[in-house]
Order: C-alpha cells, then sequence, then structure tokens
C-alpha cells in the first residue's frame, strides 16, 4: 500500500529537483508520507508525532548532497532517526554477570508468547554452555505448567517439578533453592499472561521481583500488537522497571511498528526476536532490520547505502 | 494514570472551542480513531463522513457530531448476514481458526459451556495435535463445560482428529461439534493448507458442513488483523469473528475496517479468562465502549 515511499517522495520532491537546499515547506508534504507509512504500521500515534517532528527538525536546512536526491536525503535521516530511535549501536545482550542460579523472568500479555519464549530461551542458554531450569509459574492457564514440561521434555532441559495449587511466588522461591542444591546456573521464569491493569496479578508480579531480584525482566510482546503497546509497555514498566523487550511473532507479515512505540515509551531495548513456533527460532535484535520492516523499504536502503 | 478524559467528552470540547472544522479538530479526530486501531484508511473515511454531515448542517450541536460519529461507526458494523443459529443443522459443526495466541482454544470452552446451558449436547475436537499440552488444555475446558473431548497423541494429523471428531458427534447424536485448530500465521502456506485439508474433511464427513467457520482475533492487534481476516477468508470461507481480550485497554477497532472491506460480522466478544466471559457482539455497546475511558 505505502510501501513504495521512494517513489511516492520522488514525485513529491520533482519539483525540488536542483534546489541546494531542504526548505520546511519542501519536506512537508514528504514527512506527511512519512507519518502514514508509520501509522499503518501500527506505531502509535503520538510517538509518530515525536518522530516526524525530529525528522523535520534534523531535516531542515540540510544540504543535498551531491550523490543524494531530496527525496533520498530524506529518507536517508528518516531511517537514521528510525535506527537510533530502535537502538542502533547499543549492547542488546543478555546481562546475566550474577550469583548463581541467575533468575530471568518473562512477563507479558495473554498469548504473547512467554512459554514458548521460555523453552526457546533455555536452549539458547543451553548452547552458550549454561545450565538453566525451567520454572513455570503459571497456575493459572490451564495446562500452562504442562505446557512448559512439554517444551522441556522436548528439550531435554529440566523443568521445576510444581503443581497447580501452589502460590507462583513460593514456587519461584522453592525453584531457586532447588537450583542452587542441583547445581543449576540460570532460573528462566515462566509467569501467567496478565493484563497491565489487572492489580491483583502485577502485583504478584512484583512479589516475585522483590524475592528474587530477577537480573532480567523481559516483557514478552506481540509484534501484531496496535496502537495498544504504548499503554502495555508503559504500565509493565513502570511496575517493575524492565530490563527489555522479546518480540514474538516476526515471522508473520505484520510491519511490527509496536517495536517502535514500545522502545520509545520505555527506553530499554529490544533483546530478542521469535520467529516462528518452534524452539530454535528466536534470534537476537536487528535495529537496522527492524526499521526496515517499519518502513517496509528494504529495497531503497541498498539504494541509499550505495550512496 | 493519565487523566484521558473520554473520547466523546474530548469530542465535545473540541467542537465547543473551535465552532467550526478546523485542520486541528480534524486531526484530533483522528487521533482519537487512530488510537483505537481504526486504521487510518477508515479514520479518513470516517472524518470524512462527519465533515460532509458539518458541512450540510455548519451549525451542528456537538451532542449531533458525537450521534453522527457513533452512528457512522455502527453502519460500518451493522451487516446483513446469516445469524448464527445452531438450529440449522444437527450436528451443528463449527470449526475455530486464527493465528497464534489469540484465544482460540479459551472461547471454545467458553462457547461449550453456553451451548450445553442452552440444553445442547456438545463435543469438542482437540484439532491442535501442535502446541505442547493444547489437547490437554481443551480437555481442561472440556470438564469446565462438562463436554467430551476427542484427542489423538502429539503430533497425529490434525485432518485425522477432524474424520474422528465428525464421526463420533453423528454416532454420539451431539447437537453441535466445535473444532480446535492449531494457531497459524496466515502467511504459512503449507499451514494453511492443512487447514484446507481439515476443513474439507469435515465437509465430506457432515453435509454442510463446517456450518460456522469462527475466526478469532485478538482485540490488541493492530493492522494485520484485517490482513489476517483476508487471508483465512480466502482459505476457509470464515463466516464469523470472535474478538477477545475486549477487557484489556485495546479497542479493537479494526473489526470496524474488517466489516468494511470483508462484510464479516462480529459474532462474540472475549472479556476475560473466566468461562463466563464470552458475550454475543452488540454494536452498540461496543461503539459506546469505544469512546469510553479505560
Ligand atoms: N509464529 C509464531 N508463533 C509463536 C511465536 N512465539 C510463540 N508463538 C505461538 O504463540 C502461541 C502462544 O504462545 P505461548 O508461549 O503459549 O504464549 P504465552 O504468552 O505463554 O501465553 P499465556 O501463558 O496464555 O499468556 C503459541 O501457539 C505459540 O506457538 C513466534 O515467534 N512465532
Ligand atoms: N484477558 C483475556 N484473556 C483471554 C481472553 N481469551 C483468551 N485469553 C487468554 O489468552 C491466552 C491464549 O488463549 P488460548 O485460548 O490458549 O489461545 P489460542 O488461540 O488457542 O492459542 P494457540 O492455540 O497457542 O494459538 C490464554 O492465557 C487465555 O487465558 C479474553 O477474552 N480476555
Ligand atoms: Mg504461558
Ligand atoms: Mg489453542
Amino acid at each position: 500500500m505505502f510501501d513504495n515511499l521512494t517513489e511516492k517522495f520522488d514525485s513529491v520532491f520533482k519539483k525540488l529537483r536542483g534546489q541546494g537546499r531542504l526548505t520546511e515547506d519542501n519536506i512537508q508534504e514528504a514527512l506527511r508520507e512519512v507519518r502514514l507509512v508509520l501509522l499503518e504500521a501500527d506505531v502509535n500515534f503520538k510517538v509518530v508525532k515525536d518522530f516526524v517532528a525530529a525528522v523535520r527538525e534534523r531535516a531542515v536546512g540540510q544540504d543535498v548532497l551531491k550523490s543524494l536526491t531530496p527525496a533520498q536525503q530524506v529518507i536517508k535521516i528518516v531511517r537514521e532517526e528510525l535506527g537510533r530511535l530502535m537502538g542502533e549501536g547499543t549492547d542488546n545482550s543478555l546481562d546475566l554477570a550474577a550469583r548463581p542460579p541467575v533468575p530471568i523472568m518473562l512477563c507479558g500479555l495473554q498469548g504473547a508468547g512467554k512459554t514458548t519464549t521460555c523453552g526457546k530461551l533455555a536452549l539458547s542458554l543451553r548452547k552458550q554452555k549454561r545450565n538453566p531450569l525451567l520454572v513455570p509459574a503459571d497456575i493459572y492457564r490451564p495446562a500452562a505448567i504442562d505446557q512448559l514440561k512439554t517444551v522441556g521434555r522436548q528439550l531435554g532441559i529440566e523443568v521445576y517439578d510444581t503443581q497447580p495449587g501452589q502460590d507462583p511466588v513460593a514456587i519461584c522461591e522453592a525453584a531457586r533453592r532447588y537450583a542452587e542444591l542441583n547445581g543449576f546456573d540460570t532460573l528462566i521464569l515462566d509467569t501467567a499472561g496478565r493484563l497491565h491493569i489487572d492489580e491483583a496479578l502485577m502485583g504478584e508480579l512484583g512479589r516475585i521481583k522483590a524475592s528474587l531480584a530477577p537480573r532480567e525482566i523481559l516483557l514478552v510482546a506481540d509484534a501484531m500488537t496496535g496502537q495498544d503497546a504504548v499503554n502495555v509497555a508503559e504500565s509493565f514498566d513502570a511496575q517493575l522497571q524492565l530490563t527489555g523487550v522479546v518480540l514474538t511473532k516476526l515471522d508473520g507479515d505484520a510491519r511490527g511498528g509496536a517495536a517502535l512505540s514500545i522502545r520509545a515509551v520505555t527506553g530499554k531495548p529490544i533483546k530478542l526476536v521469535g520467529l516462528g513456533e518452534k524452539m530454535d527460532a528466536l534470534e537476537v535484535f536487528h535495529p537496522d532490520r527492524m526499521a526496515q520492516r517499519i518502513l517496509g523499504m528494504g529495497d531503497v536502503l541498498s539504494l541509499i547505502e550505495k550512496a | 494514570a493519565k487523566t484521558q478524559s473520554s473520547l466523546i467528552g474530548r469530542i465535545d470540547t473540541l467542537l465547543r472551542g473551535s465552532g467550526k472544522v478546523d485542520a486541528d479538530l480534524l486531526e484530533e479526530l483522528e487521533e482519537i480513531l487512530v488510537t483505537a486501531d481504526f486504521g487510518v484508511k477508515t479514520t479518513q473515511d470516517l472524518v470524512q463522513a462527519l465533515q460532509k454531515r458539518l458541512s450540510r448542517n455548519s451549525q451542528a450541536a456537538p451532542a449531533e457530531l458525537r450521534e453522527a460519529l457513533k452512528e457512522e461507526i455502527r453502519q460500518r458494523l451493522r451487516l446483513e448476514s446469516e445469524p448464527l443459529s445452531l438450529e440449522q443443522a444437527s450436528p451443528f459443526v463449527m470449526m475455530v481458526v486464527g493465528v497464534n495466541g489469540v484465544g482460540k482454544t479459551t472461547t471454545i470452552g467458553k462457547l461449550a459451556r453456553q451451548f450445553v446451558g442452552q440444553g445442547k449436547k456438545v463435543l469438542l475436537g482437540a484439532g491442535d495435535t501442535f502446541r505442547a499440552a493444547a489437547a490437554e488444555q481443551l480437555s481442561i475446558w472440556g470438564e469446565r463445560a462438562g463436554v467430551e473431548v476427542i484427542r489423538h497423541a502429539e503430533g497425529a494429523d490434525p485432518a485425522a482428529v477432524a474424520f474422528d471428531a465428525a464421526k463420533a458427534a453423528v454416532a454420539r447424536k451431539a447437537d453441535v461439534l466445535i473444532l480446535d485448530t492449531a494457531g497459524r500465521l496466515h502467511t504459512k502456506v503449507n499451514l494453511m493448507e492443512e487447514l484446507k485439508k481439515v476443513h474439507r474433511v469435515l465437509a465430506r464427513e457432515i453435509p454442510g458442513a463446517p456450518h460456522e467457520t469462527l475466526l478469532v482475533l485478538d482485540a490488541t492487534t493492530g493492522q494485520n488483523a484485517l490482513v489476517q481476516a483476508r487471508l483465512f477468508k480466502e482459505a476457509v470461507k470464515i463466516s464469523g469473528i470472535a474478538l477477545t481480550k475486549l477487557d484489556g485497554t485495546a479497542k479493537g477497532g479494526v473489526v470496524v475496517a474488517i466489516g468494511g472491506e470483508l462484510g464479516l460480522p462480529v459474532r462474540f466478544v472475549g472479556i476475560g479468562e473466566g468461562v463466563e466471559d464470552l458475550r454475543p457482539f452488540d454494536p452498540d455497546m461496543f461503539v459506546e465502549a469505544l469512546f469510553q475511558t479505560n
């Protein structure tokens, strides 16, 4: 639909060929297109507004480089700003430098992909020569513990044995003791899905945090999330001080504007992305690829890179 | 918490303040609708429709405009589609589909309970043989609703489950059979083919089946829901939508675009994780809720 940003920009700027500088007026129309592209990609309305303002500020008064048309020049700025916002150049790796067993807590809305990501993460850590214990702290969803146990069985990774009758905080504490006694160096806590406005359940996460002091508190978020992503991320971060984000279901065709929204409102890095249902479908996050995806302009980039 | 006044309140203030439609007013209206996930196109359509009304009646009071906006939205939701009637066939076969994690299995549990409450004999088919413990999850829902679940081992062919479930539904003279399916992204061609196969098996075993193919959409999903609806409809002739997770802060506005573009009616809304948390879709209530503060 709006995928062809370059063409649009080209037509917008056709009349400007040969002009040396970008002015407020001549980038106005191009920025309107940028705005539409971002909104179509589900980037939050307010985030888009701030972003466009930032690009305008940077663009106005810039010399159009000899090698670039005005269109390319603006796209270049858009892409750079987006990359910067997405955390290009920053360290997005997990921080597990603590006394073992190091707890990692995954949290998020219902169905976001927490349990699956726990399994993927366990597998990935084992490949890095760690020895993780999976901890089922979801006592609410029917068969949630079974689900994690099945995942663990498939991977040959131990799942702390518990029953739905237990309190999640107690489960996590007992699992930590078990890990200490049995030589596990990492605890992966699978918590129940919950709404950010559910005070009782958010309080439960707060108690797990207080008791275990997880080194990483990761929000697991679905890449297909729309405008509400900001409310969700803001609440989870305000109540738990997230250390990072895992963006799931990126193997589909969602443009993933939620990534930009979440990053913009929390400032927390996206550390990992889920790219499928299988246990090896977990990758580190690439800000540049995400920026391209949101803009829907893979082809344009090669053009700019050459410039 | 943010003090965000209600949508209607904001529109009122806007209209009282300016008295005429200026760029600011339109941008505010746009913000309100886009933020509810209506999408840019539907938002622009709605804003234009309002502008048209305003041009006809420039003295319109805020209250009139408020009603006008609600009416424009309701119009797009009121579709001429067949209502869901379990009486049309016996067994009435319902197939439930959607992308991963939207709430298919949970919605089936809630539906089973409702149908049982209406005095129906209900049978469930555990057609998700892929996800870890999916059949266990459905079995627990079956217990909650007091209905039998037909299941195979993990990794079995879902078409075989559909076949057995259809046979069992006929043999046991069930009134309703609801078949769960594994979550799948609409872009995965092989998985969509698998879904078509399940659909064909049901059609072959029971005349006219599936009588309802329900697409489950998560209200927190943004514009991608439109593509989901389009591609699932192409693959297995969706006849209705269940919109889940409306108990959160997301508004699910994308169903307005889906109604407009694909003519698919929303049949049910999910408003929680409990067995009773499913309601028939009511366009009036939906529109009121769109305009409420969280
Ligand atoms: N395509 C795809 N599916 C995924 C991905 N991650 C998870 N899923 C699927 O999403 C669905 C939900 O995943 P779960 O791991 O059960 O999600 P959850 O957050 O634990 O759900 P609750 O515990 O109910 O809140 C399952 O069908 C998973 O297979 C991903 O990266 N890509
Ligand atoms: N808050 C809320 N949660 C819901 C609602 N419907 C389902 N859920 C939750 O969403 C999560 C996913 O639900 P499932 O029924 O497992 O979803 P699914 O579509 O069957 O998932 P897959 O089979 O993995 O694709 C669970 O934690 C449910 O409890 C709802 O209306 N409101
Ligand atoms: Mg889970
Ligand atoms: Mg399911």
